[in-house]
């Protein structure tokens, strides 16, 4: 590989544009492919690596008689947490080690304060506004924490109306079915609803805001990975 | 930051420190493999290496074949498995089989 591609590749890792680095395994031609982007060379390497990215995986492809890795590079998975509470404090930067980028959304400034979340993208709007900017697609994950309706809904409406691969709200069964029946009344179908994970992550028993952020990344990584629910091989 | 750019980043930041450096990408899997195809390791001139392409199975003898890529530029591609006849020394534990582009930063 040229030290140019691999200083474009991270130019465009930085800019969180897809790329797709395509080897040819036998001769060691390497090219860089954007698979989304009008103006590219059109063939079926670009259709190749198109597909290898929408899977989001990496794979050896077979094109026109020659053996290409695809090397898949997809911008990060995005985390959106509304409230900027204690397990959020938690959850953040758990998410940042698994390479998500997380955005910390919360109207009340004496919560998303810098000191509380240090080095942490925050943001003191209401999460629909926050949400309409992001515009969160399908490798976006939106959880609720704030336990007010009144900052939680707008974020669970948003999230509903858009193709996130997760959503999740803080709180108990009784507040699940207290909010269950706020949304339907707003118009949200049951069908919407139950794309809620709430009581939001895994039934780990967890107890400190630590453990906590443990149940709810552990179950939002099986969603991402396994989005069927497959069960483990 | 993914661990994938942390990776890159290293390359760079060895190859812009005038050090000779390889890049290891696993191509594909068969049965049980710990990392996915495109997991990648850097390797420099010194041994030192960032990333992985096992669960620590066979990083040590990917270097040693990064290290003759980067001498004589000239790409590699290694497969380990357990059937390997080498696999007392640098088999994979879990069971699987796992195949490795390796190329030269230049």
């Amino acid at each position: 590989m040229r030290r140019e591609l691999l200083a474009g590749l991270r130019a465009d890792r930085a800019a969180k544009r897809p790329v797709v680095v395509a080897t040819d395994l036998a001769g060691g031609e390497v090219r860089l492919l954007h698979p989304f982007e009008a103006g590219e060379p059109a063939g079926a390497l670009l259709r190749a690596a198109r597909g290898a990215a929408e899977r989001d995986r990496s794979e050896v492809a077979e094109v026109e008689g020659r053996e290409w890795f695809l090397r898949v590079f997809n911008p990060p998975v995005r985390v959106v947490i509304v409230g900027a509470v204690h397990v959020a404090q938690a959850l953040g930067p758990m998410c940042r080690l698994c390479g998500f980028d997380v955005h910390v959304v919360d109207p009340r400034r004496s919560f998303a304060t810098a000191e509380r979340f240090p080095g942490q993208a925050l943001s003191t709007e209401w999460p629909d506004e926050a949400l309409a900017r992001l515009h969160p697609d399908r490798r976006t994950a939106v959880v609720t924490m704030t336990h007010d309706p009144k900052i939680d809904d707008p974020g669970l409406v948003a999230a509903l109306r858009s193709p996130a691969f997760y959503v999740g709200a803080l709180g108990s069964k009784k507040t699940q079915a207290a909010r269950r029946e706020r949304l339907r009344r707003q118009g949200i179908a049951d069908a919407e609803l139950d794309r809620i994970h709430g009581p939001v992550g895994l039934a780990l028993g967890a107890v400190s805001p630590g453990e906590i952020a443990v149940s709810i990344l552990a179950q939002l990584v099986g969603r991402l990975r396994r989005p069927e629910g497959a069960p483990a091989p | 930051m993914s661990e994938g750019d942390e990776v890159l980043d290293q390359a760079q930041a060895w190859s812009d420190a005038g050090l000779g450096v390889a890049l290891a990408t696993v191509t594909s899997t068969w049965g049980s493999a710990l990392r996915p195809a495109g997991s990648q390791l850097a390797v420099n001139d010194q041994g030192a290496f960032a990333g992985s392409v096992s669960g620590g199975c066979v990083e040590a003898a990917v270097v040693l074949e990064a290290l003759e890529t980067i001498r004589d530029g000239k790409p590699r591609r290694l497969k380990y498995g357990v059937s390997d006849e080498k696999a007392w020394e640098v088999g994979m534990a879990c069971g699987g089989t796992i195949a490795i582009y390796v190329e030269k930063v230049e």
